[in-house]
This record gives C-alpha cells, structure tokens and sequence, in this order.
C-alpha cells in the first residue's frame, strides 16, 4: 500500500501555504516574520552591539547570537513551560550555525549580532521556519552577508519522499518516517545545516536533498520579494 | 558578454546577481564570484560607470574619524568621560580633549559634565579594535543643555541634514527650535513643546522620503502647511 | 542619568504637549485588539498601543483543586519581557519586572471577580480545570502594563475549553465550542506622575522619568483601586 495520498492532499513537492513579512517589529535593527502553514516564527535582530560578559568579545570578529524560543502557548499540545529547555538550547546553536557561512561580521569587531527568534504557534519545521525569518531580519538589519539563507525539512514518510512534513506526517505510524530539516545558501547551493531523525536509504536521501533545493529556491524567491516589499519606493 | 541585471536605485537583497561578465566593477556592498557581481547586503544600487555599488538603507552606526555625532554621559572615568555614541562602541573624552581648563588631579569631573548629559563631539580616531577618541574642541562642539534626544537611520542622515545643512536650516527657521543632527543618528532638539513635535514629525517624513525626488520642496510644503507661515530655506 | 530627560519632559509638560504631541490623558492611536491570534492557544489574542504589541495566550490543564477550594478551578498569569521586543530586555529568566506585570494583571482579572472559579470545577476535590494565561510582548513601545491587561482580557472572550475524550483527558486535535463566562471585563489603566503632572500611556522615555505609578483597574460601572505601586527612580 504504502503512503499514497499526503493526509493534507498536498502533491509530494508542495510545501504548506507561506507567508512572509519584514519589518513586523519596530524597535529591533531588523525584524521578519515567516509563517509555513501552521508554524509562524518572528526574527528580531539587535545589534552589531555591545558583548557582555567581556571575555567572550573576539578583537578579530564580532559574533552571531541566535536565541530560538517557543512562546508558552505555541504547542498544539500542553502548554510549554517558560525558560529554555535542552531543546530549545540545541536548536539555537544549529540556527548560528546554519547563518554563520553567510555573515561577514569583520567590521564589528568585539561585538555582537543578537537574533531572537519566538514562535507563537507551531506545528512542525519550526527550527527551518526560525531560520527563514532569521536570515530576512538579519539583511533588513543591514548585516554584510553574501547570500540569504533558506531552510525546510523535507523527508520520507513510509516509502514516499516529500517536503515539508506537518506534524501528522512527522508522527505517521503507518511506516517508517525520516525528518531532515535542512538549511541552504540559495545561490551556492551549499548546505548549512542538515539533520535527520529516523531512517532512509543513500539513494533516497539524495532525492529527498533534491527536492529541497527546489523547495529552498522558492522560500528564497519569498524572502526576497518580503525584503523588498519593505523598502519598495512608496 | 556582458550583462548588467539591474538598473540604478533598485532594491536588491543579499546574494541577488547584480551583474554577469567582466564589463563592470565590484564597488561597495558587493563583491565578485567568477563571472558574476552579486549584492553583500540589502541596498539601493548605484552605478557610476562601470562601478556597481549599494547604498546601505539600514544597519547601525560605526564610528569614523571625523564624525561629528550626538553623545551620552556615561561614566565618569580616572581622566575623563565614557560616551554612549549610539554604536557598539563607546567613546572616551579625555579632560584634555574637554577643556581647555587646568582641571586639578582628583577633581569632580561630574562639574563639567554629568552622567545623562547629552555632547556634541567630532571623532578624532578610531582603531582597527573600535576604541573610539572624541574631542569637544572645534566649531560647534559642546555641551546641550537642556533638549531631548531621538533616533534616526543612520543612514538617512545625509539627507536630513540637506545640501550645505539646507534641509536643517528650513527646520530651524520654521520651527525656530535648535537642532543638531549628529552622524550617528542621534538628534538632539530643543524648542517650544509643539514645535519640537513638528520637527519630529517631520524628521520622520524625511526618513521615510528619503529616496525621492524634489525632497526639499515637498518639505518646504510640508512644513509651511503644518505651521502655517511662509518658510526660507 | 534620566534627570536630564525628565527635565526636559516637565518643561513640555507645562505647556501641555508631550514628546510625540499628545496631551497629558490622551492614549496613542489605534488601540486595536486581534482575537484568536495564534491557533494553537485555547484563547488568544493580539493588542496594540499605538507602537507597542503584546500577545497573550491561554492554555489549559486538568488539576486537582487546592484542599482550602475543593469546588474551585485556578488561574495563573505569567509574563516574559522577550527580548525579541526590546533592546533593553535580557534573555533569561523572567526578571521582577515581568513577575510585577504579571502580578498586576492576575490582580485585575482575579480581584474584579469575573472568573467564576466554581465554574472551571469538573469533579469535586478532584478535577479542576487550571487556567494558564501567558503575556509576550512583540514590540515594547512604552506602557506593556495596560496592552498586557487588555490582551489578557481579549484572549479570556476567545477562550473555549477544549473537548475531553472518555477518559476525562483533553483532546487537543478538536477546536471545543464551550466558552468561559466572564462576569465583567476588568481594564486596567496606568497613570505615571512625572514632576507635578500625571499621564496616561507613556511612551519610552517616559517610563524613564518616573516618579511613581499607579494601576487601577475599572470596570464598566464602577471603579476598583487594586493594584497599587509606586516608585521613586531617581
């Protein structure tokens, strides 16, 4: 039998319906928010600014800090308890990395770049929603960066290869399931992060990899045109 | 060949392919990959010749030498003040760099400025580090007294401050308040309560208008509207 | 270090007109509320104050009463100052600052009566429904303290209790109809006294300025004095 039908009808390569939007919060430097179905991330960014405690200033650079939170009320399910969690502690550490490779943040050295991420509501790819809206806020705040950065999870669900999962395919009991988020510089092709929960084959793994760069290629074509749609001449 | 894929003032985003070939040059903001010119930022794109480059629209303040900018009292230190500049980077006044005056060891240097107090300095230097010197001596360097404080773009700043401070002086002569624009997009204002709000306001259309054409009449317009007598530029 | 902006605040002041033009009891403009802001809460719902935004959503949770109040269920407020909303807030636990705004609006709701707590009981000294209201700024602009109240109040009209399956555990993945009956609707509003002058709604600079500050919430047809705080800054 097999997965046949996606339990929402969407066709294997489509994503949930997307809405992005720049310059959502006024007192932040710069500031996005993206919404992919029913997870919505905001991005706020403050900074090149002042690094306390000292000793972690870099005479050399300034640094990137990422901060990804899930408001208490986000959860489908019970509420989320305030205050980070190992998760959400892990998450903000693969969010620096994945906008890392595209940042030049030498002019800034000693300081740092803070980029808080919240989420009012999730359901499934919130980390690649988090990054998404990271990397708008990150050019609206006017950070030298050589590329934007686009990310998606994509997977298998049973034997089917598909973008996007929401969260019944995450946790589908009719087969074995695969949940790869991934992060992307759109124009390199390059990939910046790349994680994986469950199972799946070499050859799979390639087409589902292939299948997000399409999917990336049009997140980036969103985030551009939200970015600009901020700054179009009135 | 060669192909320039962008037209001056468009908008362009990072990693957004402004230009294919060898015909054209990398300026600021952006930066080349074999054939290809691509934006390292968001910004408006200029070009001069064969030289790409992006006029930055947003982004904070990084002290240059020879700014003059809008500073805040800080901390008192052993020989002198630390200045908030509206950066990452504070900035250090020495005494010598303050006055003039012999200012006896140990003595309270609260008496010359206080914590809160808003000054007016030029940049003298900046090191590859970021530690920033000020001085307080030349035209128009000093102490505000009084007046309040607000945030601009930093990168709007060249166009509130007009042609020769032409954009600054219509404000003053309209709204006979005192202003100083400093170049990390601090502004300090004082005047009759109203009219500070109308230089505000205006700021704020300026900022938002910075972009088009004609900017200096359609402020000239405005602002004879809002106060409702004839303005000199 | 604010002396010198509080100055300049009462010299305006004596001639009636604040820093952005307003008179001394005016609120900014709009003043809007977004019910069912984020679907994953039971209740939520979007505030803004002229710049200032706030969000606030209600989860759920099943609990035994406390023994003082067997027939009773409970509610809880809590408030993080995300520092996605201002420069100034730091990320971490929440500081006394939002344990004070949080406290302010539990007083308001809780003091005016318009929860019935007998009505959240399920079952006697057994089972209670627990109310969990939770306040997140989006922009800080100045006042968080009225946008917080009111944002809590909007979201306690778009609540509707979950559906509970056979085992008395709620089911999350159904949208209940049944609403919580509120008995009045408690607005809070905060005057600050700057010098001499008292004001409405301030604004950034103006919470700086402070010389103390009370927070009344009113009802409809009479006016409750309950949360009472005063402060001396400088």
């Amino acid at each position: 039998m097999g997965y046949n039908k996606r339990i929402d009808g969407r066709k294997n390569d489509e994503m949930r319906k997307i809405e992005a939007k720049v310059g959502v919060i006024k007192r932040a430097e710069g500031s996005a928010y993206f919404r992919i179905g029913n997870t919505w991330a905001y991005a706020a960014v403050y900074g090149p600014r002042e690094l306390f405690p000292k000793f972690k200033q870099n005479p050399g650079t300034g640094i990137l800090r990422c901060s990804y939170n899930m408001m208490p009320f986000s959860s489908s399910h019970d509420r989320v308890r305030p205050g980070g969690s190992r998760r959400s502690k892990e998450i903000s550490m693969v969010t620096e990395k994945a906008l890392s490779p595209v940042l030049d943040l030498s002019q800034y050295p000693n300081s740092v770049v803070d980029v808080f991420i919240e989420l009012p509501e999730t359901e499934a790819g919130s980390r690649c929603a988090g990054i998404t809206a990271a990397a708008m806020a990150l050019a609206d705040a006017g950070i030298a960066m050589k590329d934007l950065v686009a990310a998606v999870s994509v997977g298998r669900v049973d034997d089917k290869i598909v973008v996007d999962l929401d969260y019944s395919e995450e946790a589908y009991e009719g087969g074995p399931v695969a949940d790869i988020p991934v992060a992307m510089m759109p124009n390199s092709g390059e990939i910046t992060l790349l994680q994986m929960d469950g199972l799946i084959s070499k050859e799979k793994l390639k087409e589902a990899l292939g299948m997000a760069k399409k999917a990336l290629k049009e997140i980036n074509e969103i985030q551009k045109a939200a970015l600009k749609d901020k700054y179009k001449v009135v | 060949m060669s192909e320039l894929l962008v037209k001056d003032k468009d908008i362009v985003v990072p990693g957004e392919v402004l230009a294919v070939g060898m015909d054209h040059l990398p300026g600021k903001g952006t930066y080349r990959e074999d054939e290809k010119i691509l934006a390292g930022q968001l910004g408006l794109v200029s070009i001069d010749g064969r030289a790409i480059k992006l006029i930055p629209m947003s982004g904070r303040y990084i002290p240059k030498t020879g700014d003059t900018i809008v500073c805040k009292v800080t901390d008192i230190l052993m020989t002198g003040w630390r200045l908030d500049t509206n950066s990452a980077y504070s900035a250090v006044l020495s005494m010598k760099d303050a006055t003039s005056d012999y200012i006896q060891r140990g003595a309270d240097l609260t008496q010359y400025f206080n914590l809160g107090e808003w000054l007016v300095c030029k940049i003298v230097n900046v090191t590859s580090q970021k530690l920033v010197d000020v001085t307080m001596k030349g035209p128009g360097l000093r102490n505000l007294k009084g007046g309040r404080v607000f945030s601009v773009n930093t990168n709007k700043v060249p166009r509130i401050i007009g042609k020769q401070g032409s954009m600054v002086s219509m404000l003053k002569n309209a709204t006979g308040c005192r202003i100083t624009v400093g170049q990390n997009g601090w502004v300090w204002i004082d005047g009759e309560a109203d009219k500070e709000v109308i230089v505000v306001e205006a700021i704020r259309k300026i900022e938002e208008e910075s972009h088009t054409s004609g900017l200096t009449d359609k402020m000239k317009e405005y602002l004879e509207k809002v106060t409702g007598q004839k303005v000199t530029e | 270090m604010y002396r010198e902006i509080r100055n300049h605040i009462i010299k305006n002041l004596k001639a009636g007109i604040r820093f952005d033009g307003r008179k001394a009891l005016e609120y900014r403009k709009p003043i809007t509320v977004e019910y069912g802001f984020t679907k994953t809460a039971e209740g939520s719902a979007k505030v803004t104050i002229g710049e200032t935004e706030v969000i606030c959503g209600i989860k759920t949770e099943i609990g035994k009463p406390y023994p003082d109040s067997p027939n009773e269920g409970t509610m809880m407020v809590g408030a993080e100052f995300l520092p996605l909303s201002n420069p100034e807030f730091e990320a971490g636990p929440p500081g006394i600052d939002s344990i004070e705004l949080a406290r302010v609006v539990d007083r308001g709701i809780r003091e005016s009566k318009c929860i019935d707590f007998k009505s959240l009981c399920l079952e006697p000294g057994e089972k209670a429904w627990t109310i969990i209201i939770d306040i997140c700024p989006l922009n800080d602009a100045g006042n968080l303290l009225d946008a917080s109240a009111l944002a809590a109040l909007a979201a306690l009209k778009d609540f509707r209790f979950p559906k509970l399956d056979e085992d008395g555990k709620i089911v999350y993945k159904e949208k209940g109809t049944e609403k919580i009956k509120l008995l009045c609707e408690p607005v809070e509003c905060t005057v600050i006294k700057v010098g001499e002058f008292f004001i409405v709604d301030p604004i950034i600079d103006e919470q700086k300025a402070v010389d103390a500050r009370l927070t009344v919430a009113v009802l409809r047809t009479e006016i409750l004095l309950l949360c009472r705080k005063a402060e001396i800054v400088l």
